[in-house]
């Protein structure tokens, strides 16, 4: 499972980069895994604002649909719109062509509810073996 | 793996779409061994099987099979089925994961013909070869000529020295085999044809493939399609209704609603916007709820989005424009022709 060292993690299966004030959010190495063919990804509107473990997009598989959760509280600055002409870059590179949005992090503080690479790690394996 | 009636299944091994694709294109191999299987035979074999059944398994010759279904005294699914007539007295009914039980108590609860009824699926694993290539791949296996075995056809013969029973039926829409032989021998199968289908790169396939290659050729599933809420005539499945019968389990509720009209129909739709119409989703026509999805998925042969629907008998008709509720939107869709894909034939 590849898990950058310079993101944090959701339980969710989302990751955050951040840089300054703002963080890019995508899903999981895990989680596109999980999900099989990614064949459509709704990201929501610039400008929109969102709670932590909001409802922020939905990634449609050929399987199902999965909620993606904001990791943190933040408003939209951009969104990718490569997602919607080449949904299938979820699979291939979910942390850096597929990122899905880049947010203005609300309070910095929320990153401490967040894990670290090995932390996320651990959980997956502990959630899978369960 | 997800769990499946049960079951521990694989919904995917290398991927769907490949798996859906190298079906269509080549060949691929589906475990479906929690398929049930129902023996019924004795003197009163074909009269039970009359009764329960709204197909005409009287037309049947032994080696031949037939699609058909259980139905409640309303007329309503309790199965859809695989007739096969095994002699001239004796059947076996190819029956749903999660309805083996029920089933076998509804045929049992109307046997007045003193057949015997058993529920033989400990007895039998079930592996499907389907795609264009099925034949060849399983050919080595067999000793019997698959060329001579029609469509909706069976034999009894040998598959790696065990007796089992090779039908040519399936669930892609693609030519194939559904393989029937005891459950000691189901590795040794696997590998054999795993073997066998190497030099024409067949794939396993799981269960999620196989609903999206169902999907595109319009075959309905238990549970979604098909249920205790809805009849033949809804689902499109009037043709496997024999109302010439003279009588079995759910006619006179099918006879009354000939008379009155059926209240809601199922249609294939495409979606004409971004988004995909999942199952349970709600239908609207003119702003009003028409109906719901019964089935929805990318269709990875066709690259659209299809799915089957019920909506308002009046609502059914070729070219309506509906809308789906996907989450917060409301995404275009088109009633249109099914099978959503058909095979070549050769």
């Amino acid at each position: 499972m590849r898990l950058p060292e310079d993101c944090r993690y959701s339980k969710q299966h989302e990751w955050i980069r951040v840089e300054g004030d703002g963080g890019t959010v995508g899903i999981t190495d895990h989680a596109q895994k999980e999900l099989g063919d990614v064949v459509f990804v709704e990201l929501p509107e610039i400008g929109q604002a969102f709670a932590a473990d909001e409802v922020l997009a939905n990634v449609e598989s050929v399987k199902a649909v999965s909620e993606v959760y904001a990791p943190v509280a933040g408003e939209v600055l951009a969104v990718n719109s490569n997602l919607d002409s080449s949904p299938e870059l979820v699979n291939e590179d979910p942390y850096g062509e597929a990122w899905f949005v880049r947010i203005r992090l609300v309070d910095s503080s929320d990153l401490d509810n967040l894990l670290t690479a090995d932390q996320y790690r651990k959980y997956v394996e502990e959630e899978s073996a369960g | 793996m997800g769990a499946f009636g049960g079951w521990e299944m694989p919904i995917e091994y290398s991927g769907i779409v490949r798996e859906h694709l190298n079906v269509r294109n080549r060949v691929g191999l589906f475990d479906v061994s929690h398929m049930g299987e129902i023996e019924i035979d004795g003197s009163g074999g074909l009269a039970l099987v009359q009764q329960v059944t709204c197909n005409d398994a009287g037309r049947l010759q032994p080696g031949q099979i037939q699609y058909s279904a259980l139905l409640t005294d309303q007329g309503t699914f309790v199965d859809d089925i695989l007739v096969h007539r095994l002699e001239e007295s004796r059947f076996l009914l190819c029956v749903n994961a999660g309805n083996t039980g029920r089933d076998y108590h509804h045929i049992c609860r109307q046997n007045r013909f003193g057949a015997r009824v058993a529920d033989v699926s400990d007895q039998y694993v079930q592996l499907a070869i389907q795609g264009p290539e099925a034949e060849p791949v399983l050919q080595p296996l067999v000793d019997l000529d698959l060329s001579e075995i029609g469509y909706y056809r069976f034999r009894p013969g040998n598959i790696q020295g065990v007796p089992g029973l090779i039908a040519r039926t399936g669930y892609t829409g693609e030519d194939g085999f559904e393989i029937y032989f005891p459950p000691a021998a189901a590795e040794a199968v696997w590998e054999a044809l795993s073997r066998s289908g190497q030099s024409r790169e067949m794939l396993p396939a799981g269960l999620g493939a196989r609903n999206t290659l169902r999907l595109e050729a319009r075959m309905a599933l238990y549970g979604h399609e098909i249920d205790e809420d809805t009849t033949p005539w809804e689902a499109g499945l009037g043709w496997m209704v024999r109302m010439d019968k003279p009588e079995f389990t759910g006619k006179t509720a099918l006879a009354a609603q000939l008379e009155t009209g059926v209240p809601k129909k199922l249609v294939g739709f495409e979606m004409q916007g971004p988004g995909i119409g999942r199952d349970g989703y709600d239908v609207l026509g003119n702003g009003r709820r028409i109906g719901w999805v019964t089935s929805g998925s990318p269709a990875p042969f066709l690259r659209k989005n299809i799915g089957l629907a019920y909506v308002n008998e009046a609502e059914a008709f070729l070219g309506n424009r509906l809308e789906i509720q996907v989450r917060k939107r409301l995404v275009p869709a088109e009633v249109v022709k099914t099978p959503f894909y058909r095979r070549r034939k050769r």
